[in-house]
């Protein structure tokens, strides 16, 4: 009796722990089924390199480069903001930061992680709009301001992963660039940052990967235009926003072109997701 | 050995002025930490300043109308729909943890292809799972944008967060519970239900409380999945119900552009809760690490 009920459990057990499998399978086959036909309909030439968007002109043109290429911006600025501050921040966490204020600052670190994304996006609308128009002119809704917002969005995740990139490379390397008469910042950056270089690419492909992904934030701020990106005070469109805003009312061949964009967004993150994964065989 | 790496001011200003470069690094670091926690209290206490004259009474009547612009209904739409998320994966994240580290034997083929699928997961955009849940659990399904098809989203959503967090509070219970019990002539079973899960307990409970965060602050993955109805759901089958959590509703008055106000009032609301919740967690590994 009780045998029978430790293998039962057991089962149970097996069981939860292959949902993840059954999840990412019917993720990949709903959206591959949903969306690949749409793009054989379309011409996988035209659909990828097409550069005008227009579901209702007829006919209609089904192209995402402008959307593809509005990510791939936007995710850009985000890295050349977030990175280096991001980077920096770590820095300080593992090397300079006295233990009483990180006491403070890591919880406060997180908090930066778990601010909702509507919230940042909010948080964008009212201030880094308003301060791009006043600054640079245009509507303020531009690559820049979105760059701008998910490059603060990604901050935690660089910092965090960062850090522990950092923290896990053995003392003896700091201390032996000290004993050469190298100072703090030079035993950190030239000897200590180095050494923890896989991790900390980790760190920004995994920032990049939540840059791209961001849907809410971006809308608010990026102007939502469904064309070629023709500079960083114009508006641009992500392919996460073209999904979300025009999911609404989309039918037939349009609501199937959108799943495909969304195809088109899952093919990016599994290719930064195997490149974590190499990143991450490199570090172990 | 702190203390023989410890230079005294002088000492540093000294270095600093043989050595501009390091000087010109220090100023970088110190920079780009003040920026980053600048800006997260600046935008704390922006939404805060700006919102807290907003919160007033009739953003919490029970009914939403556009001339209160109630936010109650999201409020207990999002308690709701965080109650069945958790329902829906809290068990499956802790078993499938349990079974990770418990029962499956090291080099196992299967366990590295859990492993991948759930590191996978956890690098899904939220939108590709609001996609996927519209796809299966609306279109396929048929559950029409509901609480269920919400939730069910959600819950794959945190489900590699609950799985690893309760794998590292289980790896970090030692050896000697498990030794001690199987000692007493316990059974596996026995032993991970009474032995282990309590004393990792504190640290399931952080990963769940992080959960709650993500489900809290979760929108993209919401609004083709649950929609964005604003009523508390109702009736017998009030699964089926289409209904707007906290985040969609901010979404929701800050795209319309017309309630500006009711958005800073919300948007407070959501950091109070997201604050709590992110001082709870810690509060809680806290307690973890000192037992």
């Amino acid at each position: 009796m009780k045998k029978y009920k430790e293998s039962i459990m057991k089962a149970i057990f097996f069981a939860a722990a292959c949902t993840s499998i059954l999840a990412v399978t019917l993720i990949c086959l709903f959206l591959f089924i949903n969306g690949v036909p749409a793009i054989a309909k379309i011409g996988i030439f035209d659909f990828l390199m097409g550069t005008t968007w227009k579901p209702n002109n007829t006919p209609p043109s089904f192209g995402i480069l402008p959307m593809i290429l509005g990510s791939i911006y936007v995710t850009a600025g985000a890295a050349v903001v977030g990175v280096p501050v991001g980077v920096l921040t770590a820095v300080f966490m593992a090397k300079y930061c006295p233990k009483k204020l990180y006491r403070i600052l890591k919880p406060a670190i997180n908090l930066l992680a778990g601010i909702p994304s509507i919230v940042y996006g909010f948080f964008g609308l009212v201030v880094i709009v308003p301060f791009i128009r006043d600054t640079f002119g245009g509507t303020g809704n531009s690559m820049l301001t979105a760059s701008i917002l998910l490059g603060i969005m990604i901050l935690p995740t660089i910092v965090g992963i960062s850090e522990s990139a950092i923290r896990a490379i053995p003392q003896s390397y700091y201390e032996g660039a000290l004993a050469l008469g190298a100072s703090h910042e030079r035993s950190t950056f030239f000897v200590v940052l180095p050494a923890a270089k896989s991790g900390i690419m980790a760190a920004i492909v995994l920032g990049i990967g939540r840059a791209i992904g961001e849907t809410m934030a971006v809308i608010m701020v990026a102007g939502n235009q469904a064309r070629m990106p023709a500079g960083l005070l114009k508006g641009v469109r992500t392919l996460t926003a073209n999904i979300i805003i025009e999911m609404g009312y989309a039918a037939e061949l349009h609501r199937e072109a959108l799943i495909a964009t969304g195809v088109v967004l899952f093919v990016f993150i599994l290719i930064i997701n195997l490149l974590l994964s190499l990143l991450k065989r490199r570090t172990g | 050995m702190e203390s023989i790496n410890k230079l005294s001011y002088i000492q540093k200003l000294r270095t600093y002025k043989r050595d501009p470069r390091s000087l010109v690094l220090f100023l970088l670091v110190i920079v780009s930490t003040i920026l980053t926690i600048g800006l997260l209290l600046f935008l704390i206490g922006y939404i805060m300043i700006k919102g807290i004259p907003h919160i007033k009474p009739e953003l919490f009547q029970w009914e939403y109308n556009t001339l209160n612009v109630s936010l109650m209904p999201a409020l207990i739409n999002t308690v709701i729909m965080t109650l069945i998320s958790l329902l829906i994966a809290a068990p499956i994240g802790v078993f499938s943890a349990i079974y990770l580290v418990e029962y499956a034997k090291k080099g196992n083929k299967l366990v590295s292809i859990i492993r991948i699928t759930a590191e996978t997961l956890s690098g899904i955009p939220s939108i590709v799972y609001g996609l996927f849940g519209l796809l299966f659990f609306v279109t396929a399904l048929g559950w029409g944008m509901s609480l269920l098809a919400g939730a069910f989203t959600l819950s794959i959503m945190i489900l590699p967060l609950i799985m690893r967090t309760t794998e590292e509070a289980l790896k970090a219970v030692p050896n000697s519970y498990r030794e001690g019990s199987y000692g007493l002539g316990a059974g596996k079973l026995r032993t991970v239900f009474k032995i282990v899960l309590p004393s990792a307990m504190p640290g399931i409970l952080a990963g769940v409380i992080l959960g709650i965060g993500r489900i809290v602050g979760e929108s993209a993955a919401l609004i083709y999945t649950a929609g964005t109805v604003a009523e508390i759901p109702k009736g017998s089958d009030f699964l089926f119900d289409s209904t707007r959590t906290l985040s969609v509703h901010m979404y929701a008055l800050a795209s319309e552009g017309l309630y500006v106000n009711q958005s800073y009032a919300t948007a407070v609301i959501l950091l109070i809760i997201v604050v709590l919740i992110n001082y709870l967690s810690g509060f809680i590994s806290k307690k973890l690490s000192k037992v």
